[in-house]
């Protein structure tokens, strides 16, 4: 028996859609960026777990600044780095909610790393997700903490050379070591099985507010392909060689 | 036995023609069209309709949710 596309696309036949959370708004994001992709899956977490009314959103300074626009439920905008600050107001204020902070490599790890480090010390009971592109993205591509060993910036056009520009910051294995921190794990975003395993962790991120044991700290390896001068495809292909053995997926924390 | 016969539908005013989904496709069903949306990028489209199975790779790793997935299960003659 022959199948038309016509008899395929039907209501009763639908595997996936896009969430009814996110807006009609189109994303400002580059094309192939991970952004897009984690701002998505968070919309379906919300969605899936029925947390519309019950969730509070912080977005940072950054390209994901605009994230408030996207995902149909409540926001608050936090100063540059400050957004577990504010993420720690918000949840001492109303412990009944549900609060994630989502912030880049920029805004958690250099800026904000002292909010960070703390509201993670403290164990305040909220999530937070850390994209690292090891890149300014926003602001055109300069060098990060999170910049890797010879990795080219616009502000470290040969390289990053650890004697002159410091190490690379891995924030996520720093944070693991606090006791505040209840969940901690990297995950990345390239191909479907990661981001399958992604999703599972931002449930498991929501999930652990009901049981106040801490926060939980999920970091995305992501891409930037524009401040990385790349296709999305080959950044894709990049980060797996270069980004990935610097920083392993999986989970570091979870207790 | 029966088959698992899928469908795409992109959203193609959305699509920023970043070809994630075609590295994604396992059985290569998705390319990019050789015409441009209004934004200016070639947006994705299903090249071999016949070999998706609507496994739901592509909208997985879609960074602007442009993709809605269809599947259904086809008897296939013996």
């Amino acid at each position: 028996m022959e199948v038309s596309i016509k008899d395929i696309i039907k209501p009763e036949n639908l595997v996936y859609q896009k969430s009814s959370l996110l807006t009609e708004k189109p994303m400002h994001y580059c094309p192939g960026c991970t952004h897009g992709v984690v701002n998505r899956l968070i919309a379906e977490v919300i969605e899936e777990l029925g947390l519309q009314q019950e969730t509070i959103g912080v977005t940072p300074v950054g390209c994901s600044v605009l994230l408030y626009n996207y995902i149909d439920i409540d926001w608050q905008e936090a100063a540059h780095g400050r957004a577990p600050a504010l993420g720690t107001g918000i949840k001492r204020l109303r412990p009944d909610k549900y609060v994630f902070t989502y912030q880049g490599d920029g805004d958690l790890a250099a800026i904000g790393t002292a909010e960070t480090i703390h509201a993670c010390n403290r164990g305040e009971n909220i999530l937070m997700v850390f994209i690292n592109n090891g890149i300014y993205g926003m602001t055109g591509g300069q060098m990060a903490p999170t910049t890797l060993e010879g990795m080219a910036a616009s502000t470290c056009p040969f390289g990053r050379d650890p004697e002159r520009d410091g190490n690379p910051l891995r924030m996520t294995e720093i944070v693991a070591t606090l006791p505040g921190t209840r969940y901690v794990t990297r995950q990345a975003a390239h191909t479907a099985g990661a981001v399958r395993k992604l999703k599972k962790a931002l449930i498991k991120g929501f999930n652990n507010q009901k049981e106040n044991k801490g926060t939980s700290f999920i970091e995305v390896v992501s891409t930037c392909n524009s401040g990385w001068k790349m296709t999305p495809v080959q950044a894709n292909e990049w980060m797996v060689e270069n980004m990935f053995p610097f920083y392993p997926l999986g989970d570091i924390k979870d207790k | 036995m029966a088959k698992m016969k899928g469908a795409i539908v992109v959203d193609m005013v959305s699509c920023k023609g970043c070809s994630l989904c075609v590295e994604a496709c396992p059985t290569q069903v998705i390319g990019l069209a050789d015409e441009v949306n209004a934004k200016g990028y070639n947006y994705a489209y299903m090249v071999n309709p016949e070999a998706c199975t609507g496994c739901s790779n592509c909208a997985m790793v879609c960074p602007d949710s442009c993709i809605t997935v269809y599947r259904m299960k086809v008897a296939e003659p013996a």
